[in-house]
């Protein structure tokens, strides 16, 4: 069964480049323009890896990771910051809000396969 | 894997429209005084989401302009960098630079490169404004850093000029050595910006392990490098790699890049740009990655195993996937929505064909057929406005441009305008939407040029000294209007009585006011020397009516004098199909749109009068209405003659109520429109044609036109 990804972007030109990789790789994929669809996703269907732009209205990634690291569903699934701001305070944050770890963007296709295969094979 | 990026950059485009055009409409609302933080959010996310998208897809140029913008708007939603009145200015002209150098990406056109520049330089400018105080502020000085020295290590080729562009806009480069596959490239750049900017800037186009970045600090002590040759030598006290300068290649730097470095992780992780938090760093070698940004990597690998492997087991009892959350729509060229409407026209007609040869059937004995066409009739209906809504469009398409142009001009023309938008969500046929935008903005801009007044003048005339600038769009029968109200100046009779005599156009002081400002769409107007607010209003005025014209609508002048001017544009609402009732006269038959009908009754002998001035009016209910006959009009022979023997139909169009006499009314029906005057020529009072379900041609009534035409009659009469 190939694995789920989830992912929140609401960029809807990154957000199909995102899933169109994914995808190519035998991903299975969700996706949600933006934290509260996601998190609304993420309870829907236990996903193997959630990827999350920081920016975006509504929720913003970090309290998006927050509020499923708090719920039993995802307290220990990866979730990376899909970030380009690559700062040490933004870093910091994502940090302490649980996240697994950051890719920033401009990502490219190949970059963005080899981390998810690194977290999730 | 080879991913081919050009399937996601159309919808990447589209969305930086989008987001330039949200960025533009809240940074012209925006309160400088009191900034809404959602807005400015907004704006920010606007910059950001473009900036992302612009780099992913490989526009440096975009993203280089965006990324400085972005870098402001974050510090004014921090509160980190006061809002001014002359930042709004640059923010929007930035959005038209990106939105330039983005169409032409898109067209394959060349951008203003120099609008680029200048505007990044400007944008660059508050940055550096706001840094200076904070260095003030700070009294960190050894942090201004006047020159930097860029080297990218000898390698794979990359966009030269795009680099020299992008350090331009950060200040002025004093000179640059381009490289190859064995020498390294070396900018040298006397600017304000951190490092860690323009390494930033820079890893959008060239791997971040390549850049090194170094502080020359004697230059800031006045010890300048040679010019000319592109690379320096820095005081002794800071380690230099060895090789520099004198052996050609042109460059040299410090091991230790300062505080403004990196963090050191992100320096040993060359060829990654992610990383994970916990437990330890760990660098990986991963393969080499093309042009993004570089950055360490630290993995979890000792809890990532168990947790794929726990992860491999849930997700075998989680549901299969669901459907993307994301809004779908599909694009579809207009040619097939046409298509769609012209065969649903014929459905139209076939439908009604079969209703009106169903009529003649016995309902008890054909009741499943008369059941069956009754349901044909409904989902036609549903059918066809289904299709028409695929065409609709909200007019604020084409209003949310004025803004905008109403800020730049009234500047220019040092005016002060409110401008008010009603009724933007009023829907209308995408056709018009295109073609309505230049009659608009024409006559918006005659109406802030030669509409409203100075300030002062408004003061003096007892006015406030703001003018009001109104556009409204709004359904009135069977039209759609879109009405460009100013309370400016007003039309001035007689000086465009005196201009028409002057270009031996007949006039008379009798004329109506209505029929004097027709006169301004005399073609000889529009070359009229410029004389303040008459002849201005005439730039072109004879353009814009034609525009409309073509378009089957219609446009009228209200003004008062010192009060206002209001234009009206009259369209109708849809473009193929109509609700209309049909009327006989003689042997013909009429069609008028449904939209126009207040009612019908049968007159009364002694309701119809001749009344002096007037001419013929019908008594309905204590109001007098002038009343006019199809037949005179048309010159058909009628089979009654006597009004009380006939049907009379009351009619409203343009706010002025009038009376038809016809000899019959026929029914309803649903009719598609067909252009007359492209199958034949323009018929004063017809509107167009239809073909009805018997197969006959019926003349579609121009409501308007024929109250029009009835005034001239009965002043003809009087």
């Amino acid at each position: 069964m190939a694995k789920k990804i989830l992912t929140v972007d609401d960029s809807a030109s990154i957000r199909q480049m995102v899933v169109f990789t994914l995808k190519s790789a035998g991903y299975d994929v969700v996706e949600a323009s933006d934290g509260n669809l996601g998190v609304q996703q993420a309870k829907k269907t236990q996903v193997d890896l959630i990827l999350t732009d920081q920016n975006m209205p509504g929720m913003d990634g970090l309290t998006l990771i927050k509020t499923l690291r708090a719920t039993p569903q995802y307290k220990s699934t990866p979730m990376l910051m899909l970030t380009t701001e690559s700062s040490d305070a933004m870093k910091m944050q994502g940090k302490t809000a649980g996240a697994t770890g950051w890719l920033v963007k401009p990502f490219d296709p190949q970059k963005l396969l080899e981390v998810v295969r690194k977290v999730i094979g | 894997m080879a991913i081919d990026m050009s399937q996601f950059i159309a919808v990447f485009f589209d969305e930086a429209a989008e987001h330039l055009a949200t960025m533009e409409s809240i940074l012209l609302k925006l309160s400088l005084d009191e900034p809404d933080s959602e807005d400015l959010n907004a704006i920010f996310r606007a910059a950001h989401s473009i900036k992302g998208g612009a780099a992913t897809f490989g526009f440096t140029d975009l993203a280089g302009v965006t990324h400085i913008l972005e870098n402001l708007l974050d510090r004014i939603r921090k509160n980190e960098l006061g809002l001014r009145a002359d930042m709004i200015d640059v923010f929007l002209r930035s959005g038209d630079v990106l939105q330039d150098i983005l169409s032409a990406h898109r067209d394959g056109s060349t951008a203003d490169l120099d609008a680029a520049k200048e505007i990044t330089s400007l944008l660059e400018k508050f940055a550096n404004e706001s840094v200076a105080e904070e260095l003030l502020a700070a009294n960190t000085i050894k942090n201004s850093h006047d020159g930097l020295l860029i080297t990218v290590a000898a390698g794979e080729s990359f966009d030269h000029q795009a680099i020299v562009h992008a350090l331009e806009s950060y200040g002025e480069l004093c000179s640059s050595i381009e490289g190859g596959a064995e020498n390294d490239w070396v900018y040298q750049v006397i600017t304000q910006a951190s490092p860690q900017k323009i390494t930033d800037t820079l890893a959008f186009a060239i791997e971040h392990s390549r850049i090194r970045i170094t502080l020359p600090q004697d230059m800031l002590s006045g010890d300048k490098p040679s010019d000319g040759e592109g690379y320096g030598f820095f005081s002794d006290d800071k380690p230099v790699v060895a090789s520099a300068s004198q052996d050609g290649e042109g460059y040299g730097f410090f091991t230790d890049i300062a505080e403004s470095a990196p963090p050191p992780a992100d320096i040993e992780a060359d060829g990654e740009g992610y990383g994970f938090f916990e437990p330890r760093p760990k660098v990986l070698t991963g393969a080499a990655i093309s042009s993004a940004l570089v950055q360490t990597m630290e993995v979890k690998v000792e809890e990532l195993e168990p947790q794929a492997a726990k992860s491999k087991v849930t997700s075998g009892a989680v549901a299969k996937s669901l459907a993307p959350a994301a809004d779908t729509s599909i694009r579809v060229s207009v040619e097939k929505v046409d298509q769609l409407l012209n065969l649903v026209g014929e459905l139209v007609i076939t439908q009604s064909m079969l209703v009106q040869t169903a009529l003649n059937l016995d309902p008890v004995i054909h009741e499943n057929m008369l059941s069956g066409v009754g349901q044909l009739e409904r989902n036609t209906r549903e059918l066809q406005e289904s299709v028409m809504s695929i065409r609709m469009m909200p007019i604020s398409f084409v209003f949310s441009r004025f803004p905008r142009l109403v800020r730049d001009l009234a500047g220019k023309l040092n005016k002060k305008i409110e401008l008010k938008l009603i009724g933007e969500s009023t829907e209308l046929d995408k056709g018009f939407i295109e073609k309505l935008s230049d009659p608009l903005t024409h006559l918006v801009r005659n109406s802030l040029d030669h509409g409203i007044e100075l300030p002062d003048e408004r003061i003096a005339k007892g006015k406030s000294p703001t003018g009001t600038l109104t556009l409204r769009a709004f359904h009135q029968g069977g039209n759609i209007v879109i009405e460009v109200a100013d309370d400016g100046a007003g039309l001035n009779r007689e000086r465009i009585l005196a201009k028409a005599r002057e270009r031996d156009i007949p006039v008379s002081d009798s004329m109506t006011d209505s029929e004097v400002w027709l006169l301004i769409f005399e073609a000889g107007f529009s070359t009229a020397a410029q004389v303040t607010d008459v002849s201005g209003r005439g730039v072109g005025m004879d353009v814009v009516r034609r525009n409309i014209q073509s378009m089957g609508g219609r446009i009228e002048i209200s003004s008062m004098y010192g009060i206002g001017s209001t234009m009206s544009i009259r369209l109708p609402l849809t473009l193929a199909i109509l609700d209309g009732m049909s009327i006989s006269v003689g042997e013909e038959i009429y069609l008028i749109p449904l939209a126009f009908i207040i009612e019908s009754l049968q007159p009364r002998p002694d309701e119809v009068k001749t009344m002096a001035g007037k001419g013929r009016v019908i008594n309905v209910r204590g109001e007098y209405l002038p009343l006019i006959a199809l037949h005179e009009i048309f010159n058909v022979p009628p089979k009654v003659t006597q009004f009380h023997e006939g049907l009379v139909i009351i009619l409203e169009a343009e706010g002025e109520k009038v009376a038809m006499f016809v000899d019959d009314l026929l029914g309803q029906h649903q009719v598609v429109v067909k252009n007359l005057e492209t199958n034949y020529r323009k018929v004063p009072g017809v509107a167009g044609a239809t073909i009805m379900g018997d197969g006959h041609v019926a003349f579609i009534l121009d409501v308007a036109q024929l109250v029009h035409i009835s005034q001239g009659l009965t002043r003809a009469v009087a």
